[in-house]
């Protein structure tokens, strides 16, 4: 089997987020990133169990400058075979999308290509929907379990209020949520070995900007707690009801 | 014109399709052109989007359109969306709308918004969206240049609102391709609000000490009407099920009340929820960092006062 899976470089979960130029740029100074904890817990996770249960190949591609190379490498040491890198720096979801999908094209012949469920980022989840439409293939989003069984695959996958178990036959893009693997701890020998793991880097197809960020900002502070008595519990329902209107 | 994906979910409108169903009319208005729906298969209430504001409802009835897939949806809409002339796609940010929305954006070159969290705007003629990111831990402002455009509604991020009349219900046939997906099995937790739409939560953390404590977190959920959420060590322990794991690397939500309870208020943590209109955090620790971020807060053992916290719920309500 040939596994694509999709990996993406986020600031890492403790950060602070601050912005530089009056708001136009998010400010990386001092900011650690990390591997999308979706991308790398559950797709490439699952991805490398299906290699091991099947044989096969897992193959991780990042769209990005060769700065975020470290967050591929990661991908290597955790246990893909091989990685590619798309040497861009654009981030729009559909630039990406593209990119990923134009080197499938290009390359042909991958059964699945898995993508995290979004990104902690922007949270967008969409870029497993856009390579699915460019490559004109199935799309399993929010997937918590993926089974394999010859090309027919089954899956649950998070619908609003419940599960759906789907079947679909090869090729066909799986968006990965909690619970499709359990995250694993590179160790020592995958470190070594990533290093020697070849990124091949590929050039971007042209592609134009259509959505752009203007500008971020930070969601208004709280104005401060205010702090009922434990022995005072109806005043804070009397709050919740007058006050915030909320019950 | 401005074309709402106004999703069905066992035959009937969630709050959500409502939601964005005010969202498309307000950026019809916005822009100074018609609102249409458009339902894949059956609804009982089609014509109610009316009500919100929707001028016409379109319908496309197939066998292959019993279940949703996003393949065949994004055929079928791009498609009614030529046909009508559509400028902008508005869909609710469900698990479906967001897959929808992904592969309309790829088919349609359109520039897209996934998850806006207010009324667009407009600058100098181009239009102007808000999304969260970083998961609620900032805004950001996108300008969609582009002809066509896809905007996914948060839940939550305002409410429907009813301004108009009962909508006319059209028969539009299209051509739909049979799907490539089969669904075997549809599970559905019964009887709660799924979280992403729920307007009031109460969260509960590792405080509570061990699954077997969580009847007083479930009645006071119950005297409100709430559904219930968790922190994720609470979640991994297995101490709850995964989809009440709500933050970072769960759900992100932003109801109208989040009550947390015995969750110290990591930044992971916030980050999934802390859009939530109004906070009230019970933690024993006076220094727990969730006060930082809450509206009203109680130090103090919850043992002692979620259940009295129940009583005086009921008590308003009687
Ligand atoms: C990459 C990454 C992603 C993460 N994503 C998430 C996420 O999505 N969601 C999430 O929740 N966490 C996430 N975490 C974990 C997060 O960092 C915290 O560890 C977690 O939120 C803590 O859960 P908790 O508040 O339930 O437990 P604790 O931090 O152990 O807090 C328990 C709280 O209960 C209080 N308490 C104890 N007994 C009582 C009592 N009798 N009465 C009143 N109060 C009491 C304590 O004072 C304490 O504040 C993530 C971590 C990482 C590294």
């Amino acid at each position: 089997m040939k596994l694509l899976v999709c990996l993406s470089k986020v600031p890492d979960t403790t950060t602070k987020i601050t912005f530089a130029e009056e708001g136009k740029r998010f400010d990386e100074n001092g900011v650690t990133f990390i591997l999308n904890p979706y991308d790398e817990w559950y797709a490439l996770v699952r991805a490398l169990e299906l290699k091991e249960a099947h044989g096969g190949t897992v193959t991780v591609i990042h769209v990005g400058p060769s700065a975020n190379d470290a967050v591929i490498r990661k991908g290597l040491a955790i246990g893909a075979d091989d990685a590619v890198r798309i040497d861009a720096t654009q981030s729009s979801s559909l630039f990406i999308a593209k990119q990923i999908s134009a080197f499938v094209e290009a390359e042909k012949g991958y059964d699945i290509i898995f993508t995290g469920k979004e990104t902690i980022n922007y949270n967008r989840s969409e870029v497993g929907a856009m390579i699915a439409e460019y490559l004109d293939q199935p799309f399993i989003s929010f997937a918590n379990h993926l089974e394999i069984n010859g090309s027919t695959a089954t899956l649950d996958r998070e619908i609003d209020g419940g599960t759906e178990v789907v079947e679909v036959e090869t090729p066909f893009v799986v968006s990965a949520a909690k619970g499709m693997a359990e995250q694993r701890i590179p160790n020592m020998k995958g470190i070594m070995m990533a290093n020697k793991k070849p990124i091949k880097v590929v050039p971007p197809v042209p592609f134009d900007e259509i959505a752009v960020p203007v500008f971020y900002e930070l969601p208004p502070a709280k104005s401060g707690v205010k702090l009922i008595d434990a022995d005072n519990i109806e005043e804070l329902v009397r709050l919740l009801h007058e006050e915030a209107k909320v019950i | 014109m401005v074309l709402l994906f106004a999703e069905v979910q066992q035959g009937n409108f969630k709050k959500t399709t409502l939601e964005a169903a005010t969202y498309a009319a307000k950026t019809a208005e916005l822009l100074g052109v018609a609102s249409v729906a458009i339902v894949l298969g059956e609804a009982e209430n089609a014509a109610e989007l009316g009500l919100y504001g929707i001028q016409k409802v379109y319908q496309v009835r197939h066998d292959h359109l019993k279940n949703f897939d996003n393949q065949v949806g994004a055929i079928v809409l791009s498609a009614a969306a030529h046909q009508l002339e559509a400028s902008v796609i508005v869909l609710s940010h469900t698990s479906n709308g967001k897959a929808l929305a992904g592969r309309l954006a790829a088919r349609w070159n359109a520039a897209s918004i996934s998850g806006a969290t207010g009324l667009p705007t407009l600058k100098d003629g181009v239009l102007h969206v808000r999304k969260g990111m970083f998961s609620g831990k900032a805004i950001a402002e996108y300008a969609l240049k582009s002809e066509h455009k896809v905007i996914t509604v948060m839940g939550n991020a305002l409410q429907p609102l009813q301004h108009g009349a009962l909508a006319s219900v059209e028969t539009l046939s299209l051509e739909v391709p049979s799907p490539k997906i089969k669904i075997k099995e549809v599970k559905r937790v019964e009887g709660i609000v799924p979280l992403p739409e729920a307007e009031l939560v109460v969260s509960a953390g590792r405080g509570l000490k061990g699954p077997e404590n969580w009847g007083i977190v479930e009645e006071l959920a119950s005297a409100l009407g709430a559904t219930t959420a968790c922190s994720r060590p609470v979640a991994d322990s297995h101490w709850r099920p995964h989809h009440e794991h709500v933050g970072q690397t769960g759900v992100a939500i932003r109801p109208n009340l989040y009550i947390a309870i015995g969750i110290s208020g990591a930044i992971q943590h916030l980050a999934g929820v802390n859009n939530s209109k109004t906070i009230v955090v019970i933690n024993k620790d006076a220094d727990a960092p969730f006060f930082k971020a809450a509206d009203y807060g109680i130090v103090g053992d919850l043992f002692e006062i979620v259940p009295k916290f129940t009583a005086a719920v009921k008590k308003l309500k009687a």
